[in-house]
């Protein structure tokens, strides 16, 4: 399994690496979000976790929309068609793609003294810790999505569909104690919030929920999303075109 | 046993690919699927290669279930699909080092056994080139290094040379002798080209999921007698009346052309156009034919289907 998985991961970065506009285009735009609302209310440090997960969940669940394009060129029919194990393909797609996400997402953690936050050694640590665990995520979700749907285009919309919701439910934009109990409901269904609180755990700013509790829902999200990846791959019926 | 198909039947929604289909295979050889699109060549292929699995009947590879065991099948075949799937931004012996990874080789034998694929292939110089800048030919050739790096005992090989210009086919077939020459690897190819069906040891057509013929070419060939007459006439449905009510050779109507069996066809040809003054347009004989063969036993399952 591991080899597959190796391999697999390998994969995305040379391919990531000679496809050079990849290279060039990402965590411009999160920065400038952060940036021009940041400035707008004045508090950097306010909107700088979320601005990272925004970053990262991005560019987490769209690394995986290769995998459309290894349906659609066949690369993934001559996988299926090996007795490489299903997790080694699930694992090696996921965590190619997210280490992708993670390193990208990496860059705002030269803006920590802009933000004006002090975490301290271990408090950037656990960040790193919890971006890798928000990046897992969100690719498992990418290629979820992936495959199961049809074109880049259909992709495009269910995620988006998708995630600006989770994002804006995370504790991102407003906080978890000051919103109204139904909306606390929704918050506590997405585990993009346990990760905003975790996120903020390590950056020193006050959080809505424990460590324990926010990495045990994020790590159980992971795992269940994982198995479903599993599952579905699993089934040897797949279309190849 | 190699392989064995016992009664798959597979249908999409109402459509039936393949109908209480049954095949067995021994020895080592070439074995050909020839038949129109749509026939049932690339379902059974599927089923073969466990891409999918049987919706009623059983299909063994080496002896082992595909539906139960597809792990141990894949371990012991390979496959050329009809498409690409090397990677276009990886070269050929970055391709073929991840493939045989999949197949849990690595280290030095991995390395060892891409090296002879590339050797064997003729594209061991172009090893180096990326997915996306490969000819046709070169394509296909890095697709069947990729299938052989496990060492299969089966070769499975859906309609391998579409899209390939005839000296790009030639070369492809080449390979594929040489393989069954050099490492008597069981081969199983999907072609609706009847001249490729040609190079192949035994033959099994199909039509609307049923097998209509099986045989080597030559045997197939050998069941039409004599030789074949190509008659085109002014109307072909009264040339057909004439000629079954006068003569007593096989004559079969297919597309609007008349196709007459005959022992001694040059002495059939001007009693047939004497036959219809003024009807025929065309007249032609020559040996039978994959094509021919085809054409009889396809001829008589829509026959039986009118009766």
């Amino acid at each position: 399994m591991m080899l597959t998985a190796a391999v697999l991961a390998k994969r995305e970065l040379i391919k990531f690496w000679r496809e050079k506009a990849r290279v060039a285009g990402f965590a411009a735009a999160p920065l400038l979000f952060w940036f021009v609302v940041s400035a707008g209310f004045n508090d950097f440090a306010r909107f700088y976790g979320g601005s990272i997960a925004l970053a990262l969940m991005f560019s987490a669940v769209f690394s995986n929309m290769t995998l459309i394009d290894d349906r659609k060129e066949g690369f993934l029919a001559g996988v299926l068609v090996t007795p490489a194990p299903r997790s080694g393909i699930v694992l090696g797609k996921v965590l190619g793609a997210a280490l992708l996400a993670w390193l990208q997402s990496l860059i705002f953690l030269f803006f920590l003294p802009v933000a004006g936050l002090k975490p301290g050694f271990f408090g950037v640590l656990g960040c790193l810790g919890v971006l890798a665990l928000i990046a897992i995520l969100f690719t498992l979700v990418g290629f979820l999505c992936a495959w199961k749907m049809p074109s880049t285009q259909a992709f495009h919309g269910v995620v988006n569909m998708l995630l600006m919701p989770m994002w804006m439910l995370s504790g991102s934009l407003f906080r978890y104690e000051e919103a109204h109990p139904g909306m606390q409901m929704a918050m506590r269904l997405n585990p993009m919030t346990y990760a905003i609180s975790l996120l903020n755990q390590c950056l020193g700013i006050e959080a809505a929920f424990s460590v324990g509790l926010s990495l045990a829902l994020l790590a159980g999200w992971t795992l269940a999303l994982f198995a479903l990846a599993l599952a579905w791959v699993g089934r040897s019926d797949y279309a190849t075109t | 046993m190699l392989l064995a198909v016992e009664n798959v039947t597979h249908r999409y929604g109402s459509l039936v690919a393949l109908d209480q289909f049954t095949m067995h295979l021994n020895r080592r050889e070439i074995v050909g699927l020839l038949g129109p699109n749509g026939s049932g060549k690339s379902t059974l292929l599927r089923l073969l290669s466990t891409q999918t699995k049987p919706q009623s009947g059983k299909v063994e590879v080496c002896g082992f279930d595909t539906a139960k065991h597809p792990q141990a099948v894949r371990a012991r075949i390979g496959v050329v699909f009809q498409t690409q799937t090397l990677d276009k931004l990886l070269t050929i012996e970055e391709n073929l080092l991840a493939c045989g990874a999949f197949y849990g080789l690595s280290g030095r034998i991995l390395h060892e056994r891409v090296r002879q694929a590339m050797y064997q292939l003729g594209i061991w110089d172009r090893r180096a080139d990326l997915g996306k800048n490969l000819s046709g030919g070169l394509q296909r050739r890095a697709e069947i290094a990729r299938a052989l790096l496990h060492e299969p005992q089966m070769l499975i090989l859906d309609e391998p040379t579409t899209g390939l210009d005839p000296v790009a086919r030639d070369e492809f077939w080449k390979a594929i002798e040489e393989l069954r020459e050099k490492r008597s690897t069981a081969i199983i190819v999907s072609t609706h080209l009847y001249e490729e069906a040609e190079r192949c040891d035994t033959l099994i057509l199909l039509d609307k999921g049923h097998r209509v013929a099986e045989g080597s070419p030559s045997d197939l060939k050998a069941t039409i007698g004599g030789q074949v007459i190509e008659l085109k006439a002014r109307n072909p449905e009264a040339a057909l009346l004439i000629l079954q009510e006068n003569f007593s050779m096989p004559v079969r109507l297919v597309d609007g052309v008349l196709w007459v069996e005959s022992e001694q066809a040059h002495l059939m040809i001007p009693r047939l156009v004497d036959a219809m003054p003024g009807e025929v347009l065309s007249i032609g004989l020559h040996q039978p034919t994959l094509a021919d063969v085809f054409r009889k036993v396809t001829s008589k399952t829509s026959m039986a289907v009118h009766a």
